[in-house]
């Protein structure tokens, strides 16, 4: 259950720490290349599938998901203030579940909506943008779940973040056919080439694959979050 | 009435052990948590607050476990040593977001008393970013109050705070503890102690050195023998005066001066000058050696 109380905080705490700039960036960029691509080839029908779903899956929607994701509870964790939430009633699924709501929110509103205003601006990419939008809906809420769960196992969480986006999803997913199961930009893909199918995106997984998959992590995900959290331990000065 | 037990309880991290094989019982009133840095007590602190599990023995509040039991915050408050609070919100925003989270009926009326009692009524419309430190200490313990535990756990709560404020969170304190509440805090300040509490957990090195009255331990405390650094314009001569002197124990002349053990360190300190006046003989230099917490401690658990 959502607790209004833990989602207002946690929405005034993200948007208002100086790295709520960071995730607007991407956004922005993308915006202000399918401008300059729209005026420079107006009629081109080739460059929007690969902006919006090379830049956009594997830039934009990652790297926003992973800043949020990491932010809404590790920040807490990281600087102690989330002991003040924790020495309460409140159920810590709950937390959770707020915390994963927010994220899922915030991040649908920096790179799902960017991607969708980016797409209706590409000229013919009117189907595309919708089904690039769902994808990155989907994206938004495994991502989050995902970082969410290493912002509660370690404080290296954007680093591991980063890792995972570059090394395993950026490099061995387009090398290895079979790592591509556990991609999340892979997931997007596969929903938005089901609705919209195009080979330029690049999807390697079928709709039922990716939509299985992305529910089983975002499910363990949060299961796995909720157990950390119900463990969290304040450490004492003797260490 | 609540009290909160703890039974052979352990804690280690890898090799180090932070709390080694601690029995006490804390009930209603005020109970003072003494010892020096790194002496574990923030570690029994954060595991009677459920922040920490033991690694041996049990731990309870009237019979529950407190460890992943979030269903004890109703009946506990933790006053949080760390500084780290929503700096973002005004004070009276992070209390009334902590009454809310407690579920309460009225949590603006909640917050307005627990911001009264803590004299953070005047301040309650700024963000916390723009409190002092002393200012944050009240607010968190304004937030620890809001739904009246019966159980108030404070780690080392006067930190930061000016004698005034200092004085009046003890007599916050001492109040809450009258009314019935169990209140356990902790210090490294024998003289917050003194002040505040007539029952004491003394620990060291991760064990309960002492434990009980405060007065019958303050006397241990104060009897115990004093290790004082001397030097004068005629060391040998001193010494061979101090050995006469009922008060003295043992004196060692050194290249550096002298080091007298006292047995009484009232009449010592009261007569040391007069002596050498007496003697004829300049004092330069008196030092008490051995005034650290750790030492003090110490001589409780040899003795």
């Amino acid at each position: 259950m959502l607790n209004p109380t833990v989602a207002g905080i946690t929405l005034r705490a993200t948007l208002g720490r100086r790295r709520a700039i960071l995730f607007a960036i991407p956004a922005v960029i993308l915006i202000a290349l399918t401008l300059i691509l729209r005026a420079s080839h107006p009629d081109s029908v080739s460059w929007p599938d690969n902006v919006l779903g090379d830049f956009g899956f594997s830039v934009l929607l990652p790297l926003t998901a992973l800043i949020i994701g990491t932010g809404v509870l590790g920040a807490e964790i990281d600087d102690g203030s989330v002991v003040h939430l924790l020495a309460t009633p409140v159920r810590r699924a709950d937390v959770i579940a707020t915390k994963f709501a927010v994220a899922v929110g915030l991040t649908a509103l920096f790179a799902a909506v960017p991607e969708l205003i980016a797409g209706l601006l590409a000229p013919h990419s009117g189907k595309l943008a919708f089904a690039l939008f769902v994808g990155a809906l989907v994206g938004s809420v495994v991502y989050c779940a995902v970082f969410l769960l290493a912002s509660v196992l370690t404080t290296r969480a954007i680093a591991f973040g980063l890792l995972y986006v570059a090394i395993w999803e950026g490099l061995l997913s387009n090398l290895v056919g079979g790592v591509r199961i556990l991609s999340i930009a892979h997931y997007s893909l596969g929903v938005a080439n089901a609705i919209y199918p195009d080979k330029n995106l690049q999807a390697g997984l079928t709709l039922t694959t990716s939509v299985v998959l992305a529910v089983i992590i975002t499910a363990g995900g949060l299961y796995l979050a909720t157990r950390r959290l119900q463990t969290f331990a304040l450490t004492g000065d003797a260490i | 009435m609540t009290t909160i037990e703890l039974r052979n309880v352990s804690r280690w991290y890898g090799n180090v052990v932070a709390v080694n094989d601690i029995t006490m019982d804390i009930g209603p009133g005020v109970t003072g948590l003494l010892g020096p840095n790194g002496a574990g007590k923030s570690t029994i602190l954060h595991m009677i607050a459920g922040f920490l599990a033991p690694s041996r023995g049990t731990l309870t509040l009237d019979g529950a476990a407190t460890w992943r039991n979030p269903e004890v915050y109703r009946r506990l408050g933790l006053v949080p040593e760390r500084d780290s609070v929503y700096a973002f919100l005004t004070g009276e925003q992070f209390v009334t977001a902590t009454a809310k989270l407690h579920k309460l009926a009225d949590p603006d009326e909640a917050a307005r008393r627990a911001i009264g009692i803590t004299e953070m009524a005047q301040a309650k419309d700024r963000k916390i970013s723009t409190y002092s430190k002393g200012m944050r200490q009240r607010i968190k313990v304004a937030a620890a109050l809001v739904h009246e535990p019966e159980v108030l756990l404070l780690d080392e709560p006067f930190n930061g705070m000016d004698p005034r404020q200092r004085l009046h969170m003890m007599e916050l304190l001492s109040r809450l503890g009258d009314e019935g509440r169990t209140i356990l805090f902790s210090s490294h300040i024998l003289e917050e102690v003194e002040r505040l509490s007539g029952t004491i957990q003394v620990m060291v090195a991760g064990r309960l050195a002492a434990s009980g009255d405060f007065r019958a331990i303050r006397r241990l405390m104060t009897s115990r023998p004093h290790v004082f650094h001397v030097r004068t314009s005629d060391d040998r001569r001193l010494a061979a005066a101090l050995v006469g002197r009922p008060y003295t124990h043992a004196v060692e002349l050194t290249s550096k001066g002298l080091q007298v053990r006292t047995s009484d360190f009232g009449a010592f300190c009261e007569q040391i000058a007069v002596l050498a006046r007496d003697e004829n003989i300049r004092l330069t230099e008196l030092l008490p050696t051995d005034e650290s917490l750790e030492s003090v401690f110490g001589y409780l658990i040899t003795n």
